[in-house]
């Protein structure tokens, strides 16, 4: 969709972008000086405290897209659209009790990737190279989408198809992460939090006041789902139910295996650190349940869009005055460089790590690794400009439904490898092959659903296929290592572990 | 192991168990229980996990 050009909105746009990136990249360009190994480009020297750990993780987790997606969904379905606000709770309790541990053996091994640990832990080059690869193909499309976040706001600000836009938009990410790595975006996200603040709440006010407040809200959106039927409503169908909690504990059992997310956690100054953060992320959880409710103010405002991604622009457009608009649309778009520079950074981390360097180059030095991470993070960024320039917004979109699936697969290594020793690379390896074979199957099978109707016990069952190929992963990981030990071979075991437990972590 | 950590398996049962908070009434500010319900749970999570942490250290 590509409206009439919004002067005051344009101008104002474009002095936020500029002023807070430009104020990003010069807080952090005095301290790029000090970059000499990957990992101080990757890891930002892992010296992060609570509160740049929290706009960080914050910035990177919540990522624009989502801004754009979630209302999107719920403006479409309902309720159903709703299940990313049980997902970013229940992934704290999570957080809490698994990320320190991971921190502390990533730290004392100098393990940067979850590929490293899976390396070191299992003693596989196969397995972490399985992990590394996708790790990586996860990535990628979750990158185009945020860029495809930032061409549906360039577009609605009346910048025709936004395809040069966007190349503005690559090349200043590219300059940023290139530079001085993750300390750009942790300055950025700084930026970005507080205007998304100041932008969901001033929306979550402003929008119910001028519209007649959150009961008539609600009624208009069960009305208008009531008079559309099928599987829509303010609250979830009976065979929702199940597609609904086993996205969100699939979702949020994924959420921190990919790159960005463990970039996020790894880069903060201790355990102490990570805790806290459990305890005060959930604060951007309450923001993504009010943006969430952006769908249904624009039902309630009557917003007609051709495309729902359009939904959040059309109703900020309506709804606001143009310099507020500008405002709104630059806190977009700095949402969408903060994660897609960490995702970047570390995508390109896992690709000199556990591709480059483990599988080609092993014996490369350290200064050499890191002025590969930097080129990778550029080769990464054009990457997923091609896709979202070249190939249908679509694909994308269906490739990140099926990432989610795909990474879930590396969760059995990464998580339980942190506390159980007998375990065999080769059963899960074998393990993660079905998984990832099964998942992506099924995904295409179901017409590109995330979720599949099982029969069984006489019932039909609904569930995320990325739980179902997850049980059948750890369940041929811990059977076929429970048969090796009966035969008693022994697993690699690289002592990350001894002494852990010892630890209050 | 602190066994006060198993608190923190509260919150999966409280909103993975989709029909304790699957319905409109009570409503709450214009906001059907099946949102308020949710909402709530993040700053009850929180806390949980703030106790936890507690009670570890």
């Amino acid at each position: 969709m590509s409206g009439p050009i919004h002067w005051t909105a344009l101008i104002v746009f474009f002095v936020f972008l500029i002023g807070v990136t430009g104020i990003g990249y010069v807080a952090s360009y005095g301290k790029a000086t000090k970059v000499k190994s990957l990992n101080d480009w990757g890891l930002g020297g892992r010296q992060f405290g609570i509160l740049f750990t929290l706009v960080l993780v914050g910035g990177d987790f919540y990522t624009a897209y989502t801004v754009i997606a979630v209302p999107a969904l719920v403006y479409s379905v309902g309720a159903y659209g709703f299940f990313a606000l049980p997902f970013t709770v229940i992934v704290y309790p999570f957080f809490y009790a698994v990320m320190p541990r991971l921190w502390t053996v990533c730290k004392r091994q100098d393990y940067m990737t979850a590929a490293d640990f899976v390396h070191g832990r299992f003693g596989s080059l196969w397995l972490a190279s399985a992990v590394a690869l996708t790790s990586l193909i996860a990535m990628i499309p979750y990158i185009a989408l945020q860029l495809i976040g930032m061409k549906v706001v360039i577009e609605n600000l009346g910048l025709g198809q936004g395809n040069l836009s966007l190349f503005i938009a690559f090349l200043l990410l590219a300059v940023y992460t290139y530079h001085s790595g993750l300390k750009a975006p942790a300055m950025l996200s700084f930026g970005k939090a507080i205007m998304i603040f100041i932008v969901i709440i001033t929306a979550v006010i402003w929008i119910p006041y001028k519209l007649g407040g959150f009961g008539f809200i609600f009624s208009a959106a069960n009305d208008s789902f009531a008079a559309k039927g099928g599987n829509t409503g303010l609250t979830l169908h009976p065979a929702q139910m199940l597609p609904y909690a086993s996205m969100a504990l699939g979702s949020a059992l994924a959420g921190f295996m990919y790159p960005h997310a463990l970039t996020g956690v790894l880069s903060s100054s201790g355990s102490e650190t990570i805790k806290w953060n459990a305890i005060l992320l959930p604060a951007f959880t309450i923001l993504l349940g009010l943006i969430a409710l952006l769908g249904y103010m624009a039902i309630a405002a009557g917003i007609q869009v051709d495309n729902s991604s359009d939904i959040v622009p059309a109703l900020f457009l309506r709804m606001f005055p143009d310099w507020f608009v500008g405002f709104s649309f630059a806190a977009i778009v700095v949402g969408a460089l903060v994660p897609a520079a960490i995702m970047a950074i570390g995508t390109a981390t896992v690709f000199t790590r556990n591709i480059w360097k483990a599988l080609f180059h092993p014996d490369i030095s350290p200064a050499t690794e890191s002025k590969l991470a930097k080129r990778a993070s550029v080769v990464v960024l054009f990457a997923s400009l091609c896709f979202v320039i070249f190939l249908p917004t679509q694909y994308a979109i269906d490739l990140q439904l099926i990432g989610g699936i795909w990474i879930l697969q590396i969760f059995p290594v990464v998580v339980f490898g942190l506390y159980r020793n007998r375990m065999h690379a080769s059963a899960f390896l074998a393990g993660w092959l079905v998984g990832m074979a099964l998942g992506t199957a099924l995904t295409i099978a179901t017409g590109l659903k995330p979720v599949i109707a099982l029969h069984f016990l006489g019932g039909t069952y609904t569930i995320f296929i990325g739980m179902i190929t997850l049980v059948l992963n750890m369940a041929i990981g811990f059977g076929g290592s429970f048969l090796l030990n009966l035969m008693g071979r022994k697993p690699a075991d690289d002592g990350a572990l001894s002494g852990l437990d010892a630890e209050t972590v | 192991m602190k066994w006060s950590r198993i608190l923190l398996l509260i919150p999966f049962i409280a909103l993975l168990w989709v029909p304790f908070y699957n319905f409109k009434e009570p409503s709450f500010f214009g906001f059907p229980f099946f949102y308020w319900y949710q909402f709530l749970w993040v700053p009850l999570t929180s806390l949980i996990i703030y106790m936890v942490h507690r009670r570890a250290r």
